[in-house]
């Protein structure tokens, strides 16, 4: 008897326990899960269906070959606004220049100076291969900094024009397909891109081919209103092909010679959402043979190296040809241009430096490298 | 997400192989591996000198205990010591998390600051649906009149969310919240979310009108939205709308691209203000609380086990899911469980973000070849289940005595007799590995087995055809650690109990 109330009680204390481990013992079979399904698709991987990735640099040097027209003198306005934009920071920026620049050269000013580009988000291997042909020349005895601060915009220059080429809109009909992720700034940049277009004559129509987002046709359409466009739109919901089909119909019907193609924002990691992409330029390209003529990725300027992660992974799934630095007023210092252009040669055609319709610029390598150092 | 971070760590932890023990010297290249992911990864410059001369400290600095709690000897590694300096470090730098809102004011206000596109709109509404979920009676107000349809896109969030929302068109912000309080004293909302404009943070007229919401309506909560991809120009961004408006924490968006989390880091550190939520996905359930331990131990490649049985929690049915457990250890896992366990576990997200969150698994994340996490091909692995039929997927021999079926599976999912064949064998192989893990414990108790098993830490690094993973180190985080019996003391606890049994009986008589 008194044995039977030892045991029941060893029970109550061991009970609790075996509660606990409950939940592992379901947790099991879904971990059990992931694993099993990871060894599956390696079997179905294992049968050599590899696909290959559309190699970037083979797109985008392709373009870079096409003489680059050496550009002229920056516009003094140009170079004047875009550092006032970029003003407070980016004056700091050149006043931090000025100050290493005015030292001594050794190691701490090299680490410094790697430093202050890294700061401005310009990246590791951007970085380093700007300091590279300094260092190189500090090494063999060039004791003048001034001297060094010319290599450094020589070399920073001769990065952003190699990779150069301005937008240049076709005489006739031109479509132009913009993506980017989620608050990038897409959508205000069709209609500052729409307002400086139909101000200098041409039948602009917009495509509101973000049917994803909550009121992003309001807002496209509002662009329209204010820049003189016209607009096709679907309801919430709508396939964004059906958007872009109608919208290059109502373009051939109504006489429009530029079409600009809105985009739901998408996180580049999102497989399907990117594969959509490619969906919308084959609704394209079906109607305008050698369309989208342009494909402009839009980065916000104070994202960090994601940017680099952006533009590799959209230019895999829809070739770019070409790239929009958006917020480059904020206290954002846009190193990540030099990165787009070191890393990926893709050229940077368009920056977005204020909130007025014509503060969106063309970009010029001469003017940015001024107001950068 | 981290990835770039583990990357850093791991090197860093092979820049110490082999040493007995941490000096200066030998920590620097340590030290230099983890600096380039955490630039890498967009954590700010200041942050970091700071970081690395802390853990630079702490791992010289402290004495290695060589004695455990319990008088046993415990061996710890340099490379072991300087990864729990980091963690600790890294912890400390996110910590300590506080997701509690205020909620007391009549009514309670949350008004949301942050740039352009960093995703207020959308965290409004998350954070709607949640209060809501809460039994809170949320309303929103729409306090960006300048973006066009700004408005709009707040309307149609309320309109999913089932939220109402309050708006005046061409009334000023400032004025507009002031009337909101009436406004939900009124109708009966307990909770006023202010949805204001984007602006960036030298932008002085509208960073003054932010300023003015705030003294008009004096909110309980108000909380930064920033973009986790954010780069360099967080911690000045954050600094300033933290001195203009002392915001009471923050929010991290878009965390399920490929972010490197650096701002995470930078503006807890620059602030000292708590992430509230972290923002995953448009789908407006997909708010989620902050775990510094579980982002530190992902962040040095030790997975986040109790973050992914947080979610288990949420999308596994727990007595399926044991199951199938039970059939996977004994061998008897059909496709159909396969499915079934799959299709739940899938909704937590991409295998690949899965998978990283597996302690032990993520350690080794890099020799699982990345097409292997590819959703897609999971989907068409998927597919040709699919066209199995259903007395195939619940006895998968059947493929397998009567070959004749593969064609015909073949034939329905569009692929090749070879490519069944191969899923088929490999899940055979799977299947037989499962089991031997099974074995391995000892069939009547395994499912408690293989609780010690994953508590130890150990994961499942005894699972054959997985290869080994890395150690965990001691570190006091939240993984439950209980002391594990061995095999041996389990067995004499069966026979001591076994034997009292017998006692009784003979008692009885």
């Amino acid at each position: 008897m008194e044995d039977e109330q030892t045991v029941q009680t060893s029970m109550e204390v061991e009970s609790p326990a075996a509660d606990q481990e409950l939940p592992v013992a379901w947790l099991g079979g879904g971990l059990g899960v992931l694993v099993l399904a990871v060894v599956l698709v390696v079997a179905a991987r294992g049968r050599g269906r590899a696909q290959s990735a559309a190699p970037l640099l083979e797109q985008t040097e392709a373009p870079s070959g096409v003489d680059v027209e050496a550009p002229g003198p920056p516009t003094a306005g140009l170079a004047g606004r875009l550092r006032e934009a970029l003003g407070r920071s980016r004056g700091a920026l050149q006043a931090r220049f000025d100050e290493l620049f005015g030292r001594a050269i050794d190691d701490s000013m090299f680490e410094e100076l790697e430093e202050t580009l890294l700061a401005a988000d310009a990246g590791l291997p951007t970085t380093e291969r700007i300091l590279a042909p300094l260092r190189e020349q500090a090494r063999q005895g060039e004791a003048d900094p001034s001297v060094l601060r010319g290599e450094l915009r020589r070399t920073i220059l001769q990065l952003l024009e190699s990779s150069h080429r301005p937008l240049e809109p076709r005489p006739d009909l031109w479509v132009v397909l913009v993506v980017g992720v989620n608050g990038s700034g897409k959508t205000t940049t069709i209609g500052k891109l729409a307002a400086r277009l139909v101000s200098e004559g041409r039948r602009v129509l917009l495509a509101a081919g973000d049917t994803y987002r909550a009121a992003a046709a309001e807002q496209l359409e509002v662009w329209a209103e204010r820049s003189g466009a016209d607009i096709v739109r679907h309801n919430e919901g709508a396939d964004p092909g059906a958007v872009v089909y109608d919208a290059l119909e109502a373009a051939a019907a109504r006489g429009h010679d530029v079409v600009i193609i809105d985009t739901a924002g998408r996180l580049q990691t999102r497989k399907p959402l990117m594969d959509q992409l490619s969906k919308v330029r084959r609704v394209i390209s079906k109607k305008v043979p050698d369309g989208p003529h342009e494909t402009l990725l839009v980065v916000d300027g104070t994202m960090g190296q994601n940017a680099m992660s952006q533009a590799r992974q959209f230019n895999e799934a829809t070739p770019l040809t070409g790239v929009v630095v958006t917020k480059l007023d904020g206290t954002a210092k846009g190193g990540m241009v030099l990165g787009l252009a070191a890393e990926l040669a893709l050229p940077v055609k368009l920056i977005g430096i204020g909130e007025q319709v014509d503060d969106l610029r063309d970009f010029e390598p001469a003017a940015f490298v001024e107001a950068l150092c | 997400m981290f990835d770039v971070l583990s990357k850093g760590f791991k090197s860093a932890r092979l820049a110490l192989t082999g040493k007995t023990e941490l000096t200066e010297a030998n920590l620097a290249p340590a030290l230099r591996e983890v600096r380039t992911s955490l630039i890498q990864a967009d954590v700010e410059l200041g942050v970091i000198k700071r970081f690395l001369a802390r853990v630079q400290e702490r791992s010289l600095g402290d004495i290695v205990p060589l004695k455990g709690p319990t008088g046993q000897k415990v061996k710890v590694t340099p490379q072991d010591w300087f990864i729990k300096a980091c963690y600790d470090e890294l912890v400390e730098l996110m910590g300590p998390v506080d997701a509690s809102l205020g909620l007391d004011g009549q009514p309670a206000v949350i008004m949301m600051v942050g740039l352009q596109g960093s995703g207020k709109t959308t965290t409004t509404g998350k954070l709607a649906k949640r209060l809501l979920a809460e039994g809170r009676k949320p309303l929103l107000v729409a306090a960006d009149i300048y973006r066009p349809a700004a408005v709009d896109q707040l309307r149609t969030v309320g309109r999913k969310v089932g939220v109402p929302v309050f708006s005046i068109k061409g009334m000023k912000p400032v004025q507009l919240s002031k009337l909101a309080m009436t406004q939900a004293r009124n109708v009966g909302r307990d909770v006023v979310i202010i949805d204001t404009a984007g602006r960036l943070a030298i932008d002085d007229s509208l960073m003054q009108e932010v300023v003015e919401i705030k003294s008009a309506v004096q909110p309980d909560n108000i909380l930064f939205v920033v973009d986790a991809m954010i780069g360099q120009d967080a911690v000045r961004t954050a600094a300033e709308f933290d001195r203009r408006l002392d915001f009471t924490g923050f929010v991290l968006t878009k965390l399920d691209g490929d972010a490197r989390g650096g701002a995470a880091l930078s503006i807890k550190e620059v602030t000292g203000k708590p992430v509230k939520f972290l923002g995953r996905g448009e789908a407006l359930d997909q708010l989620e609380e902050f775990r510094p331990e579980g982002l530190a131990q992902r962040i040095l490649g030790f997975g986040d086990i109790v973050g992914l049985m947080q979610d288990f929690e949420k999308h596994v049915d727990h007595a399926e899911a044991e199951k199938s457990t039970e059939k996977m250890l004994q061998g008897r896992f059909t496709y159909a469980d396969f499915v079934k366990q799959l299709t739940m576990v899938r909704k937590m997200g991409p295998l690949k973000e899965l998978m990283a969150r597996m302690p032990g698994i993520s350690g080794m994340m890099d020799m699982i070849p990345q097409e292997a996490l590819d959703d897609a091909e999971l989907d068409r692995t998927m597919a040709i289940i699919g066209s199995m039929t259903n007395q195939e997927r619940a006895e998968p021999d059947l493929l397998s005595n009567q070959p004749g079926r593969l064609r015909r599976v073949a034939q329905g999912c569009g692929r090749t007799i070879d490519d069944v064949r191969a899923l088929h064998n490999r899940f055979l192989q799977a299947r037989q590995m499962m089991k031997g893990f099974g074995d391995l414990m000892g069939n009547p108790t395994a499912l408690a087995q293989a609780q010690r098993m994953m508590q130890g830490g150990g994961g499942f690094g005894g699972m054959p055809g997985m290869g080994g993973m890395p150690g965990f180190p001691p570190m006091g985080g939240d993984a439950p650690a209980r002391p594990s019996l061995t095999r041996d003391e389990k067995l004499a606890k069966r026979k001591a109990r076994k034997a009292k049994k017998k006692a009784r009986k003979k008692n009885r008589r």
